[in-house]
């Protein structure tokens, strides 16, 4: 049935995609993106990721030939349900604030002994590479579909995240003097065709955020905050934003919490 | 309660009501921001470390991002961005209006993904509306459409509109326009032809 679902999937990808190439081409690529949504129905090829995801998730792995359900994503061992509707959050083990892909990637060090080199040799998947990181990214945030976005701030460290994230969307620098609140600092507006969400209110947040992550059509691949995150930089003509760095985590924080009371409805599908 | 222990109780009532405030005053969190930034990115290509490190302007306009821009700052933003402005050297402000055309459709250049070869894009159609057949424009900055036939291309008009793509900060102080000339993201006859896409009567913004 997993056999039959992928190929349907991929089949309606490559139809769509197709589709785009010469959508794009056109000036209403916001009709466009409407038409091949509909196209896609309830069909989202994030599915692909999530089964994967699942797959990993259960499969006994690395030198301690250990599966993940022991990890804690802030909820108990194990617990995955409404799990990425809290995230981030501060870990005691750790003693950091850690996103989900950051967590994910100390469940699989310490409970399956691999190396974090090894995984994070594919942080954003590309092609035939695969990464390991996203598929369990979108298994986890399916958990969290129709979950309400609740995010604590008690600890110290969460508010400190929280207070750079912020200070962070405003910061200009930079050869064009953008910071994140250039394009998604007042409501209503878009760059060329793309509508642009208002993220420091909640309202724009919320919009944004419980869309994240999302099947990337454009790109083939399914896309996680952090790198949304790393990719808005490089427009923004910054340098290479690091995986899981306090600049990445405090953003996602900022970002969470200002979309706090929305409803998950992750993974979605975009251009 | 005796007056000393009453004391106490008072400073830290007082101080823990003030010190949210005084968090909230300062506006950007002294260097924490810049020392994250410098920690959280590395250099790739074209895009180098300096790129985080913020000039006055910048500082600046980051410390009052979230409320109305004092005048007296907004002056001092002013005055540092126009004495930036440099006329063209041969005083020609117009170039070709098909290059400049070009120029505002391109949104490439400067990202560590960019051929630093090419030249870079003004990609002003991100956020102005020009040529009525162009559909795919941004809002975010007001419409552009018939600039030169509505405001004629007097040597005034014309000194503004290069001062204002120069450096858009002379006029508005912290706008979000980016400062296309003083900080080298196109050149002066990149800057001429986009001038005559908007000043010239045969370009297709005033058609």
């Amino acid at each position: 049935m997993i056999a039959r679902a992928r190929s349907t999937i991929w089949l309606l990808s490559m139809l769509v995609l197709a589709h785009i190439g010469a959508a794009y081409a056109e000036p209403s690529s916001q009709d466009a993106i409407a038409e091949y949504r509909a196209m896609f129905g309830d069909e989202n090829p994030a599915e692909l990721w999530q089964i994967r995801g699942q797959e990993l998730w259960h499969q006994k792995r690395g030198p301690k030939n250990a599966d993940l359900s022991a990890c804690d994503l802030g909820l108990g061992a194990g617990v995955i349900d409404g799990a990425y509707a809290q995230l981030p959050r501060w870990f005691a083990d750790t003693r950091q604030v850690q996103d989900l892909e950051t967590r994910l990637v100390t469940c699989m060090t310490t409970l399956q002994g691999l190396t974090t080199e090894e995984v994070l040799q594919v942080k954003f998947g590309d092609g035939d590479k695969k990464s390991d990181l996203e598929a369990l990214s979108a298994y986890v945030a399916t958990a969290s579909k129709g979950k309400k976005i609740a995010l604590s701030l008690a600890h110290p460290a969460e508010k400190a995240a929280y207070a750079l994230g912020e200070g962070l969307f405003y910061y200009r620098a930079g050869p064009h003097d953008y910071a994140c609140a250039s394009c998604h600092g007042e409501a209503g507006k878009r760059i060329r065709l793309q509508a642009m969400a208002k993220l420091d209110d909640a309202a724009g947040a919320q919009e944004a955020y419980t869309h994240w992550p999302a099947y990337r059509v454009s790109q083939g691949e399914l896309r996680t905050i952090e790198w949304r995150l790393q990719d808005c930089y490089r427009q923004q003509r910054m340098p290479q934003l690091k995986f899981g760095s306090e600049v990445a985590i405090g953003l996602t924080m900022f970002l969470a919490k200002k979309a706090e009371g929305g409803i998950m409805a992750a993974p979605s599908l975009k251009r | 309660m005796n007056s000393t222990l009453r004391n106490v109780v008072l400073a830290a009532v007082v101080a823990a009501t003030c010190l949210p405030l005084m968090a909230q005053a300062a506006d950007p969190p002294d260097d924490t921001v810049a020392e994250a930034m410098k920690a959280s990115f590395e250099a790739k290509r074209q895009a180098t470390m300096d790129r985080l490190t913020q000039d006055e302007t910048q500082t600046l306009c980051t410390m009052h991002a979230r409320g109305p821009l004092p005048s007296d700052v907004a002056a001092k933003v002013a005055a540092l961005n126009l004495a930036t402005i440099k006329a063209p050297a041969d005083g020609q402000y117009l170039g070709d209006f098909k290059q400049g055309e070009v120029i505002a459709s391109t949104g490439s250049g400067l990202q560590f993904n960019d051929d630093p070869q090419q030249p870079a894009g003004g990609n002003c159609y991100a956020c102005h509306e020009l040529a009525a057949k162009e559909l795919a424009f941004g809002t975010i900055g007001p419409s552009l459409r018939n600039y030169g036939k509505l405001r004629g291309d007097t040597p005034a008009m014309l000194e503004y509109a290069w001062g204002k793509l120069y450096n858009s900060n002379a006029q508005t102080a912290c706008s979000r326009m980016p400062r296309f000339g003083h900080r080298g993201i196109l050149t002066e006859q990149q800057l001429k032809d986009v001038m005559a896409f908007l000043f010239d009567p045969a370009s297709p913004v005033n058609q």
